[in-house]
């Protein structure tokens, strides 16, 4: 099914956020903002729900450490216990500095990875522009007109009251 | 993150007219896509040239230095057994803690919400790198067989498998260092993405475009990932600030753990990981006062910037001073006539020339800082980082220099002077970290984009402007 999309292009991260903040008191469904940088402020004006990609970090940091633990005490005292300088063959405190190392290498790199996977970031990929400006210094509200009863005239108006610089009509194909 | 910060902060956050903004010259948005990319889209200067060549001879110098030191052996060395680690792990030590800075402004000011950050962040985080790099080249040169340095990581063998001791500090390091660079690397090109996306939008089609294009990932903009990439921002942050901690406490422990006078103290780990933090920001220092003039960024990175490092390697070098006595006193007051004597040692031996640089670097030339005029004169601030990264180097050859070559044993006791191969290498480590550095500058934004457009609605010049009108 393809989506019949109104974008309003507005060049102040202001403008941007209270455009969003209107639209959506207003019950339209936005579809997506495009900014150059991070708005502060602007998962509350669209209603994003928070990421989990902390669970990501905080669950394989935790399987990192488990396993590094495991692997250290598998090794030093039972697969191939080596003396050395008396010490006991589980060591525990002696393991704490690598399992360190190796939980903050899980937790990072595993978090990075998922965030590519969530947010469909993949090499040689190459994403359709909503404005060729919109990683440079424009601000892009996409909102779907989501039916017959959608008023046009009054998205427009919104838009425009909130000092947009160009509105496009756009029809997105199914994907 | 984005979370914390109300929407309403464009008229709540009390900050901007207090302060001299941070960003000057009344920038627009686009104006500073096309500041930062014009740099780099320009054909190089003769002022870069000349740099770039000079870092290529040193490199090509250690080149040559190392690979006639791995053909001939350790003997090329001035180590003797008494003094059997010198120049190289010096030279280590010195470079991982150069890279702290890196972190600590990427990743620890961001904590800190730190705003002035940002117009230095990308380039301290690539120096991070580099001196990574340099870092990790002394210890697998160290080994003298450097083709089986990958005996250090637990992998399965034919030798048993015999595993690696993980009791050992030398093997943490290995871990340490790796995992620090692995992070670095991640955190830097995390943050690279959404400005490889505006090179890539800007670029003609060609070659250039397309390779922008592979590494940006099909970067939009979309809000959803901005979301999302603010969250991972912050994870790495979080992550990263105790990491940095743990590998200067780590490489510490490799001479913490042993039972050699002058090694031998609790106080390593927050002495070393504080002059890890002063070595790197004067070494920031120095590579932002070329940057900003080479590369015309003179409204980016501004005297305020300037002006809030100093006043960093201030504090760092209170905390080194402070180290430095404490670990003097605590010597004398151990009883211990082993202690007593290689701190004696240290300020009236040998190496007393070595010493007395290290303190009046470390300690005394930083206290000219304390004035703001002082702060205010970039030249001044210029040679004063270099000479801190002098004393730094020497903190570090003190330390391992002077612990050894007076043994328990008197008749043990040896000296030590360095060979020309030492110091070619040495030489050809900063041919290295100079050369990566300068085509860095050339291939890839200096300043990071989003990110300085992010503080600029708010804290640039022209905000501040709008505010007063206002």
């Amino acid at each position: 099914m393809s989506r019949r999309l109104l974008i309003g292009m507005f060049s102040d991260e202001h403008d941007i956020l209270d455009v969003t903040k209107a639209a959506r008191e207003r019950g339209y469904r936005i579809v997506d903002v495009y900014a150059p940088y991070a708005v502060h402020g602007m998962d509350k004006a669209m209603g994003l729900p928070p990421s989990r990609l902390p669970w990501v970090c905080f669950l394989l940091g935790l399987s990192g450490a488990a396993l590094k633990v495991w692997f250290e005490y598998w090794t030093t005292a039972t697969d191939w216990p080596i003396n050395v300088g008396g010490k006991p063959w589980d060591s525990l405190p002696a393991f704490v500095p690598i399992t360190f190392e190796v939980m903050v290498l899980f937790a990072g790199i595993s978090t990075v990875l998922a965030f590519f996977a969530v947010s469909g970031l993949v090499p040689g990929r190459s994403k359709q522009l909503i404005h060729p400006r919109s990683t440079n210094d424009r601000f892009a509200l996409v909102l779907e007109q989501t039916d017959a009863a959608f008023d046009k005239a009054a998205a427009r108006r919104l838009l425009e009251g909130h000092n947009a610089v160009e509105v496009l009509e756009r029809v997105e194909e199914a994907r | 993150m984005a979370s914390v910060v109300g929407a309403n902060t464009a008229v709540t956050d009390p900050t901007p007219l207090l302060r001299p903004p941070l960003i000057t010259g009344k920038k627009r948005l686009s104006q500073v896509t096309e500041d930062i990319c014009s740099a780099m889209e320009r054909r190089p200067g003769l002022l870069w040239w000349l740099a770039f060549l000079a870092a290529l001879s040193a490199l090509v110098l250690g080149v040559a230095a190392v690979s006639y030191q791995i053909a001939t052996g350790i003997g090329t060395w001035g180590l003797n057994t008494t003094v059997g680690w010198a120049f190289d792990i010096t030279n280590f030590v010195f470079w991982i803690g150069i890279g702290h800075a890196g972190t600590l402004i990427s990743a620890i000011l961001f904590l800190f919400r730190q705003r002035w950050r940002t117009s230095v962040n990308r380039s301290a985080e690539a120096m991070t790198l580099f001196a990574v790099m340099c870092a990790g080249l002394f210890p697998v040169i160290h080994m003298g067989r450097p083709w089986l340095a990958y005996w250090i990581f637990p992998y399965p063998n034919f030798r048993g498998p015999l595993w690696i001791n993980f009791r050992s500090p030398l093997a943490w390091d290995a871990f340490a260092i790796s995992t620090y660079f692995l992070i670095s690397l991640t955190f830097w090109y995390v943050g690279l993405i959404p400005d490889l996306a505006t090179i890539r939008d800007r670029a003609q089609p060609g070659l250039r475009k397309r390779i922008f294009g592979w590494f940006s990932l099909g970067w939009n903009g979309s809000y959803r990932t901005w979301q999302r990439y603010e969250v991972v921002y912050l994870l790495l942050a979080g992550l990263a600030t105790p990491l940095v901690v743990s590998v200067h406490t780590i490489v510490s422990w490799d001479f913490a753990t042993s039972v050699i006078p002058g090694w031998h103290a609790t106080i390593f780990p927050p002495y070393f990981v504080a002059g890890a933090i002063f070595s790197g920001m004067a070494m920031v220092l120095t590579l932002m006062i070329i940057a900003r003039k080479v590369m015309h960024l003179e409204d980016y990175i501004t005297g305020r910037h300037i002006d809030v490092m100093c006043k960093l390697v201030i504090v760092t070098s209170g905390i080194v001073a402070l180290a430095y006595g404490t670990e003097f006193f605590t010597a004398q007051y151990s009883g211990n006539q082993y202690e007593q004597f290689v701190f004696l040692n240290r300020a009236m031996g040998p190496f007393a020339w070595a010493y007395w640089t290290m303190v009046s670097c470390n300690v005394l030339v930083p206290l000219l800082l304390w004035f703001r005029r002082v702060r205010a004169n970039i030249p001044a601030v210029f040679v004063i980082s270099i000479l801190v990264n002098v004393g730094m180097w020497f903190e570090r050859f003190v330390i391992i220099v002077t612990s050894l070559h007076r043994d328990y044993l008197p008749a043990n006791w040896a000296n030590y002077s360095p060979t020309a191969i030492e110091i070619a290498t040495l030489v050809g480590s900063f041919g290295l970290f100079f050369t990566c550095f300068l085509i860095f500058c050339r291939i890839l934004p200096v300043i990071a984009m989003a990110e300085v457009k992010g503080v600029l609605a708010r804290h640039g010049a022209l905000a501040a402007e709008t505010k007063e009108v206002a």
